[in-house]
């Protein structure tokens, strides 16, 4: 039963995150409802590049990595906060977060 | 040891400090000090030049390998500073004009020029991720500046939506390029590379992802989709900024990535550069025919430039470095007198951004009108002003890394893109004027526009002055790797040439000079 387990390596990991983060960018360009999805779907993405670092981290182990992941998580956090007060402001002005709607400008 | 020297980062030290402590004196003084704050943030720029100077550029690194200086960084740095200078000279008019007035203006401005002169300076990849991000963050602040304009809310959204996916490549890059070399230094990173070459697939994949990423920060044609969109919905003072500013301190992010960390991969990435650079050209040249917005057609411009000063990076040598800097120096200078003249058309308090609106401006308003014939033929490249200076030696990089058909390609680009130039410059000399401009231009957009018009007149009489600094800037960062690896890589006369190319582009640009005079 364990040795299933074990069988888990690097690459495992490394195909997890690769899949999250094509979900992510998927999730960016395929979304035509809302924007709020488009900031979880940024957040997916930061999260599968985060697997990735912690992996990479525990197979040379080396702590850069698993440092990095904070670092990671802290822009992340930011970039939300941003990504948000923005989203605000742009429903403001137009009185919807529809993805459709964001095309004023266009040429 | 650790060490603490931290004298080369003095600059960055003291403009974060400053920018802090500004952002004090705007809560405790209100949007009242928004002014004063302005004029001593342009102060600090000053006094980072100062300290920029003060500093030693040999190549040194520190805080534990994670900070360079040398003479490369220090000559981007220094363009960076005078770039914020100008973009915060031309804002602080235009912030009243508008009904804008909100001290965070130039506190974010400061914040993303430490951003960016940090991005400069990397040394590491957890460094320039951090920088990157605090650069962009206060980007897409400043985009959606203006709380009340739909469009300036638009522009912010998309910039930030589609800069958030850039960093998401960049970073899902150097967990790669992290994985398949083992560090994130980027002298560790550069000897793996240099023993494994071009085995080491993983970190060839990661460098891909990392390039294109970067690519969306220059706006590179296959990414470029934000960037007419951002550079109109913008507040236009902050759209000068955007188009002066970041974009040089991304350029030579990419040159030290490429150069430093990747050296030894640039059979595989000068094929990446060579297509971003053809596509933005062609993109840059062809779509701008069509525009009537200015913001929109120097969001095209700004994109075909990008292009012209890629080939630079793709030719591979010390004189292509060298070109791209002098490239980069002399665009910097046209677009901010262009913006400069265009945040200038005002009627009745209204800002007026259609190409239609400069009609018989040389009637209306004939300094401006010849100030901006000036800065147009100089982006079209004709012969005696600097932007011809800063096309010829990149075509002449280009030519030295017998990559002619791309400079051949460039030329053909240049000759179209000069004909929405030259539309512009039709329309203020032979349309039918329309009402006049508001008469009171201040005087920090006056000095803008009078700076780079004599900028673009006189690089002619010495153009040594920047060509070499510029030779020295861009040898600092070739010399050690580049070259070295290319003697190996690629074939060797390319290689032997390489050696006295520096002196030859310098007599060239001497012999044109004295041809034109």
């Amino acid at each position: 039963m364990n040795s299933a387990l074990l069988d888990i390596g690097i690459h495992h990991y490394l195909i997890l995150g690769a899949f999250l983060f094509t979900i992510g960018v998927f999730g960016m360009f395929l979304n035509r409802k809302n924007v709020i999805v488009i900031l979880m779907s940024i957040e997916l993405m930061l999260l599968a590049v985060n697997i990735n670092f912690v992996a990479f981290s525990a197979y040379l182990g080396d702590l850069t990595g698993q440092i990095f992941t904070m670092f990671i998580l802290t822009v992340a956090a930011a970039e939300a906060a941003i990504g948000l007060a923005i989203l605000v402001v742009f429903f403001r002005n137009r009185g919807t977060i529809a993805v459709d709607d964001i095309s004023g400008m266009k040429g | 040891m650790l060490d603490f020297n931290l004298i080369p980062i003095l600059p960055e030290i003291f403009l974060a400090f400053t920018a802090m402590g500004l952002l004090i004196v705007g809560v405790s003084g209100g949007n009242k000090s928004t002014d004063i704050i302005c004029w001593a943030a342009v102060l600090s720029c000053l006094m980072a030049i100062f300290l920029l100077f003060g500093i030693s550029w040999q190549r040194t690194t520190v805080l534990n390998d994670m900070f360079i200086i040398d003479q490369f960084g220090g000559f981007m740095k220094l363009i960076i500073l005078l770039g914020m200078i100008a973009s915060i000279a031309l804002s602080v008019k235009y912030l009243y004009q508008e009904q804008m007035i909100r001290f965070e203006y130039p506190v974010l401005m400061l914040m993303a020029c430490v951003g960016m002169m940090l991005m400069v300076s990397a040394h590491n990849l957890l460094g320039l991720y951090m920088a990157l991000e605090l650069q962009s963050l206060s980007l897409y602040v400043l985009a959606a500046f203006r709380r009340n304009s739909y469009k300036s809310a638009e522009a912010g959204t998309k910039y930030f939506v589609l800069g958030a996916l850039s960093s998401g490549l960049i970073l899902f890059g150097i967990s790669l390029v992290y994985g398949f070399t083992g560090s994130i230094n980027f002298s560790v990173i550069q000897t793996s590379l240099s023993n494994e070459g071009a085995a080491n697939i993983g970190a060839i994949i990661g460098m891909v992802f990392l390039l294109s990423g970067l690519a969306f920060k220059i706006s590179a044609v296959p990414f470029h989709m934000w960037t007419p969109d951002v550079y109109q919905g913008a507040p236009t003072s902050v759209t000068a900024f955007f188009a002066i500013v970041p974009k040089v301190a991304a350029f030579a992010l990419i040159i030290r990535l490429l150069y430093e960390p990747f050296a030894p991969l640039m059979e595989q990435w000068s094929q990446i550069i060579l297509f971003l650079s053809v596509a933005s050209m062609t993109v840059g040249a062809f779509a701008a025919l069509v525009q009537d917005n200015l913001k929109r057609l120097l969001a095209y411009s700004s994109i075909g430039n990008m292009g012209y000063a890629l080939i630079g990076i793709v030719a591979g040598n010390e004189a292509g470095v060298s070109a791209v800097i002098i490239y980069l120096f002399i665009y910097m200078f046209m677009t901010a007198g262009t913006f400069g003249v265009i945040l200038c058309l005002r009627r009745g308090g209204i800002a007026s951004e259609k190409i239609s609106d400069l009609g018989g401006l040389s009637l209306t308003n004939p300094a401006l009108a010849y100030a901006m014939a000036i800065l147009m033929f100089s982006m079209s490249g004709l012969p005696p002003l600097a932007g011809f200076f800063g096309k010829l030696f990149v075509f002449q990089a280009a030519i030295d890394g017998e990559l002619y058909a791309l400079a051949i390609y460039g030329v053909i680009t240049t000759v179209i893109a000069a004909y929405y130039y030259l539309r512009i410059i039709k329309v203020m000399f032979f349309d039918d004027p329309v009402d006049t401009l508001d008469k009171d231009i201040p005087f920090a957009r006056r000095a803008v526009i009078f700076v780079s018009v004599i900028f673009v007149l006189g690089f002619i009489i010495k153009p040594n002055l920047l060509v070499s600094s510029s030779q020295s800037a861009a040898s600092a960062i070739t010399a050690p790797q580049g070259l070295a690896v290319k003697k190996t890589i690629k074939e060797p006369p390319q290689a032997a040439a390489a050696g006295d190319r520096p002196s030859s582009t310098e007599a060239a640009a001497t012999v044109t000079g004295a041809q034109d005079k």
